[in-house]
């Protein structure tokens, strides 16, 4: 792999980066909230890669002009992802949501505190269970 | 009668307009009403259109605002597809039946007619995934249904505050495996331009060995993987069905994967066929490896679960793992018995969680001890269970032998003997939970002082269709068998 290569397509690179860092912090955080924001960043990475391969060297927006000349960028990619924003505002709200649910009734947004929880409600029910 | 020309749109229009109608008029029967209705409705129209294509063996395409393909989004109505829609609509409409008692039970008053708008929309999605022909029109229909379906999981909170972190939970990593498969199909369309099914499946055999390619192909397999549970990314399915309210975990136990293993299907066979490079190792090392893992693993969890909730959530991961031993033999035989298994796993299942249903509205949980005797005083309820657990195990005249039958067949046409031993084996396993839940319920008497447990024909009604279903095409197979290898002909073979 020639360095320049990379340089060349360094916006691939940044998605992939940003892909790992959402992506690690969804799995590596504890907090919900940091991994809502986590899964932001994983989808709005993905939002660039679309982005990206759109867009052609030379190429305008893609607004018609008389001239046959004019290179224009593939706009079908950008409304596909508006597709997606829009997608990823509605899971954004829906997993905050939950959230605020989560914090009402276990106190915490932790996620080891609410899985000690889980884990106490759990075994007092196979104690329960156990008795009769 | 012309309107009919439109039936794969107005099978999706339908659901998804109700929704909004429904939130709009805020009555609570009202909006019981509306969606018992559509989803018939619905039901009619898939039926309309599988005797259609069974008729015809044409597939039907249907350009959305006359836009021809690949400009513009069509539906394309063929063997596979409509041997898949019928069955969600009308467990849609059998579960929409089984609502009423069971919603009244569970749900907060005030929440129907918003639980209701969900309800429609996740069956909505969930028609989309399988009418559509367009591989990004998967994907907002792989949404709209996933986003209703955290709700509907999040409404169980209402009984179990568990529902939550459980929702929260599916939400994440349902979001992560929808956003792997728009990932993969972002890849597709970089090399090749299209997104529509057909033109992707015609223009990949041209792109030959490409990073791009395998990388697309590893993305949207991996997606799919996690929404439809494969093990080991099954662990947001236990808590989800777990604490859902019931009637939700019906519909989902009995629709909601499956889905997601025909959208699979679609893509591994419809788009990348065979002869992809990677392909091989895909199918033969992870869809049959984790496949037999996953229908062991998921037995063995199964039989030391005393949660029937839990218990049979943990089964639907070993059901799962059977279809991918049927995938991963990239067999013909196989492709149809997974085809087969879906359909009567999808019976079964919500058979039996229509069945837990009736007793989780009265006790919150379905235990071990819960239901011990129960068998005398809700013998309709506890006979659904025992259906369903025979149909599991694969015992003959059920639908699951029917299953089991062509699965094993397809296994050893391929000479993989080991893998036909260990699918025996944990059919073998499945025994015994369902023994135990038959000691529990038959063999023991009510212990003095346990909750009287009640039943009206509305509550047994629903999970009774669906075994008596279960039973017909254990006995009558050949529509079903017929149909699934049609579906599964269509997808290979003319490749093999």
């Amino acid at each position: 792999m020639n360095i320049s290569i990379l340089l060349d397509q360094w916006n691939y690179v940044i998605v992939i980066v940003l892909m790992m860092i959402g992506f690690y912090t969804v799995i590596a955080r504890g907090n919900l909230i940091k991994k809502m924001v986590g899964l932001n960043i994983f989808q709005t990475s993905v939002f660039m890669l679309y982005i990206s391969m759109g867009k052609i060297k030379e190429g305008t927006a893609p607004i018609f002009t008389n001239d046959p000349a004019t290179i224009y960028s593939n706009p079908l990619p950008h409304v596909l992802i508006l597709t997606a924003i829009v997608v990823g505002v509605a899971t954004t709200a829906v997993g905050y949501a939950l959230i605020i649910r989560i914090r009402e009734s276990f106190g915490t947004i932790e996620e080891d505190e609410i899985t000690l929880a889980l884990n106490e409600e759990a075994m007092a029910e196979n104690l329960a269970e156990q008795k009769r | 009668m012309s309107f009919l020309v439109h039936a794969p749109i107005l099978q999706i229009i339908i659901p998804l307009l109700m929704a909004p109608v429904i939130i709009l008029l805020r009555n609570r029967e009202l909006a019981w009403g509306l969606a018992m209705m559509a989803t018939l409705a619905v039901f009619a129209l898939t039926v309309h259109l599988f005797i259609n294509i069974n008729t015809t063996a044409q597939p039907i395409v249907y350009e959305l605002g006359n836009w021809p393909a690949p400009i513009g989004i069509v539906y394309v109505i063929d063997a596979a597809n409509a041997y898949v829609l019928p069955l969600i609509a009308g467990i849609s409409a059998i579960a929409t039946y089984a609502a009423r008692s069971l919603v009244n039970a569970e749900i907060d008053p005030r929440d129907h007619a918003l639980f209701y708008a969900a309800w429609l929309l996740t069956i909505a999605g969930m028609l989309g995934q399988v009418a559509t022909g367009d591989a990004f029109n998967i994907f907002v229909f792989l949404e709209i249904s996933s986003l209703s379906a955290y709700a509907l999981v999040a409404i169980g909170a209402g009984n179990d505050r568990r529902a939550l972190p459980a929702a929260f939970n599916y939400l994440v990593l349902g979001t992560i495996g929808a956003t792997f498969y728009v990932i993969g199909v972002g890849l597709l369309y970089m090399v090749t331009g299209t997104l529509n099914i057909e033109d992707l499946a015609q223009r990949l055999p041209a792109i030959g060995d490409t990073h791009t390619g395998f990388a697309a192909l590893a993305f949207i397999s991996l997606g799919m993987f996690l929404k439809m549970a494969l093990f080991p990314l099954h662990f947001w399915l236990v808590p989800a069905y777990s604490y859902a309210p019931s009637v939700v975990s019906a519909l989902m136990a009995a629709t909601a994967t499956k889905v997601s293993v025909y959208v699979l299907i679609r893509f591994l066979f419809g788009v990348f066929g065979l002869d992809f490079p990677g392909m091989d190792s895909l199918l033969g090392v992870f869809l049959l490896g984790l496949g037999i893992l996953g229908a062991l693993i998921g037995t063995l969890a199964a039989i030391s679960e005393t949660d029937l909730k839990r218990l049979f959530a943990q089964s639907s991961i070993a059901q799962l793992g059977y279809m991918a031993i049927g995938l991963g033999l990239a067999t013909k035989s196989g492709l149809a018995a997974t085809f087969i298994h879906l359909f009567n796993h999808a019976l079964i299942k919500g058979a039996i969680f229509l069945a837990l249903g009736t007793i989780a509205a009265q006790l919150g949980r379905v235990t071990m001890s819960n239901i011990q005797g129960a068998a005398k005083q809700i013998p309709m309820t506890i006979a659904a269970i025992l259906f369903g657990g025979l149909a599991l195990i694969g015992l003959p005249l059920t639908a699951g032998f029917i299953s089991k039958l062509y699965l094993l067949r397809a296994i050893i046409e391929n000479g993989a003997w080991v893998v036909a031993a260990f699918t025996v084996l944990s059919s073998i396993l499945a025994l015994i939970y369902v023994w135990k839940i038959v000691e529990v319920a038959y063999l023991n008497d009510r212990p003095k002082g346990a909750p009287v447990l009640t039943e009206t024909p509305a509550q047994w009604i629903g999970a009774w269709i669906l075994v008596i279903a279960t039973i017909y095409f254990g006995v009558q197979s050949e529509i079903l068998v017929d149909a699934a290898f049609a579906a599964a002909d269509m997808l290979i073979g003319g490749k093999q």
